[in-house]
């Protein structure tokens, strides 16, 4: 029993970093329909946002404090860039913009190589995170519920301001039929640059939250940016809840059977489900249900 | 109002409208006649700014306008019905609604003023508009564009495809409204007795250019048919 609770808390907090890698791109690839293979690149961004502070600010609690709404914005406003510079101009062409992407994110990675060197570097957690909290035999590490708690909230985050805010409706509308919204009086194109804001912003989140898990290095991003599209797919693209469910689901899957076989044939078991399971519903877990698609 | 003045414009190759010049004077509503392919919609289409036109100008106010992006134009004035009942399917009635008047000081008043020309929209304002009747959401769509306090409305077949009860229900808002002043109307319409009796120009369009126009009003009407069948 201890080790079905233990083993399961360990998918669920699995499955807490995959929500979080990925719920930037249930807004740039869900959302938007682009496929962003830079997208990895702002988690790396997010990571040594989180070295640089640390080297600044010497208490690793507030540095990681701040590191948080600073690797948002620096995560956000290169993502910004991007799009205003390459993507806006790409929107019909998916393959260009797949290619061009992947070129940036080469690029990212070299100008990383150059900065900070090619060797992995890595930051202290705060003491606070270092520990596990007890509940009779179960043991739950302390950074993994941290980054839980921040996966949760970012997605709290994310739905009230898709649900109830201005600017959510904006970027739902403009999703849904944009040669509406523009002629409805909404500046679609400021939409879009927002709506990459905030998408890859939350990337730069994810890679603060990586920080306290494992090593910050140049293709840190490459790393998580398969699994972040496999979330997002079969969640059912532009669907916030599949995504959540796909990745704690995916989390507990691979981490019972990492405990029962090996790392590798687990990967392989999980990515064998997946094909089998778009195989059966290629449209994903949830799909949006209208009498018409006007 | 509103000059579109020898405009070519067309699709990658195909050029669909060859020189067209229509105008609609202020507070007044000009309607657009045509058989199916004409080239109605995609007249409408870049009064809107959503097709840039190869050739000529659109004037609105006597400002160039040809340049401007469709926001741009509805922040001068203009709102647009476009064809088939377009709405957001995932957002709701009262989303629909709110989309338009956020960030409007005028939003909520605009909004009311909208609701109260169709109550029917009231009942429905929870309710996904991707699961509202074609009825319901074409005046949905009228709603929406009169937030924005428009100068000129553009209207593609307000009532194509719309059981006759609603159909009379949509022309009389819309002839209320235009009586009502200081708004001008571009009307593209099929039924050719509401459009004579609502607009004070006309336009025949057939295969990209204007056959036949004159002044509007019922008397009119035989003249119209007649450049229609031929
Ligand atoms: N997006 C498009 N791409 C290519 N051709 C188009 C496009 N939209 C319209 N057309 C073509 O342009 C011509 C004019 O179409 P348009 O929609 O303006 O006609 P219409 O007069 O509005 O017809 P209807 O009464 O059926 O609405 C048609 O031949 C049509 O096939
Ligand atoms: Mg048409």
């Amino acid at each position: 029993m201890t080790v079905v609770l233990n083993q399961s808390f360990t998918g669920i907090s699995i499955g807490a970093v995959l929500l979080l890698i990925a719920l930037g791109l249930t807004l740039t690839f869900g959302q938007m329909g682009v496929i962003n293979m830079a997208h990895g690149e702002f988690i790396m961004a997010g990571a040594y946002t989180t070295y640089v502070l640390q080297k600044s600010i010497s208490s690793a609690g507030v540095s990681l404090l701040v590191a948080l709404p600073l690797a948002f914005l620096v995560a956000g406003a290169m993502g910004a860039l991007l799009e205003w510079l390459l993507i806006r101009r790409l929107y019909t062409r998916p393959l260009d913009t797949l290619l061009v992407t992947w070129g940036v994110s080469l690029m990212l990675q070299q100008l990383a190589r150059d900065v900070f060197g090619a060797p992995n570097v890595q930051t202290a957690a705060p003491d606070i995170l270092t520990g596990n909290i007890s509940a009779g035999s179960v043991t739950f590490a302390n950074n993994r519920l941290f980054i839980l708690g921040l996966a949760l909230l970012c997605v709290l985050g994310l739905t009230l301001i898709l649900r109830f805010t201005p600017l959510g409706r904006r970027i739902r509308a403009v999703v849904q039929n944009r040669d509406l919204a523009e002629v409805s009086g909404i500046a679609t194109g400021q939409v879009d640059r927002i709506t990459f804001f905030i998408g890859s912003g939350l990337a730069g989140v994810a890679g603060v939250a990586l920080t306290l898990v494992g090593p910050i290095g140049p293709t840190m991003g490459t790393n998580y940016i398969v699994d972040a599209f496999l979330v997002v797919v079969v969640g059912g693209i532009g669907q916030l809840k599949g995504a959540v469910i796909t990745a704690f689901a995916l989390g507990v899957l691979q981490s019972v059977l990492e405990y029962s076989t090996t790392v590798s044939v687990a990967k392989v078991v999980v990515l064998v489900a997946i094909v089998a399971f778009l195989q059966w519903r290629p449209q994903g877990l949830y799909t949006l249900r209208t009498r018409s698609l006007a | 109002m509103l000059e579109i003045s020898s405009v070519q414009a067309g699709y990658d190759r195909t050029t669909v409208l060859h020189g067209v010049t229509v105008s609609v004077p202020k507070d007044a509503v000009a309607t657009v006649l045509g058989h199916n392919g004409a080239g109605k919609s995609t007249l409408l289409r870049v009064a809107m700014g959503l097709l840039k036109p190869k050739k000529g100008a659109v004037l609105l106010g006597g400002e160039d306008i040809t340049r401007l992006a469709p926001h741009q134009r509805v922040a001068r004035g203009m709102a647009y019905v476009p064809q088939g009942q377009q709405s957001f399917p995932h957002l709701t009635t009262a989303e629909n609604l709110r989309l338009v008047a956020d960030g409007r000081p005028d939003g909520k008043e605009a909004t009311a003023e909208a609701l109260d020309l169709f109550p029917v929209l009231r009942e429905l304002s929870g309710r996904r508009a991707g699961l509202l009747s074609g009825g319901q959401r074409q005046q949905l769509a009228i709603a929406r564009a009169l937030i924005t306090r428009p100068r000129l409305l553009l209207l593609d077949e307000p009532t194509e495809g719309i059981q006759p009860s609603v159909v009379a229900e949509i022309e009389e808002t819309i002839l209320a409204l235009t009586r009502r002043g200081g708004l001008s109307v571009l009307l593209v319409e099929q039924h050719v007795g509401f459009a004579m009796r609502a607009a004070q120009q006309y336009y025949v369009l057939e295969a990209g250019r204007v056959t036949s126009s004159g002044e509007g009003g019922t008397g009119a009407e035989p003249t119209v048919r007649a450049a229609l069948s031929v």
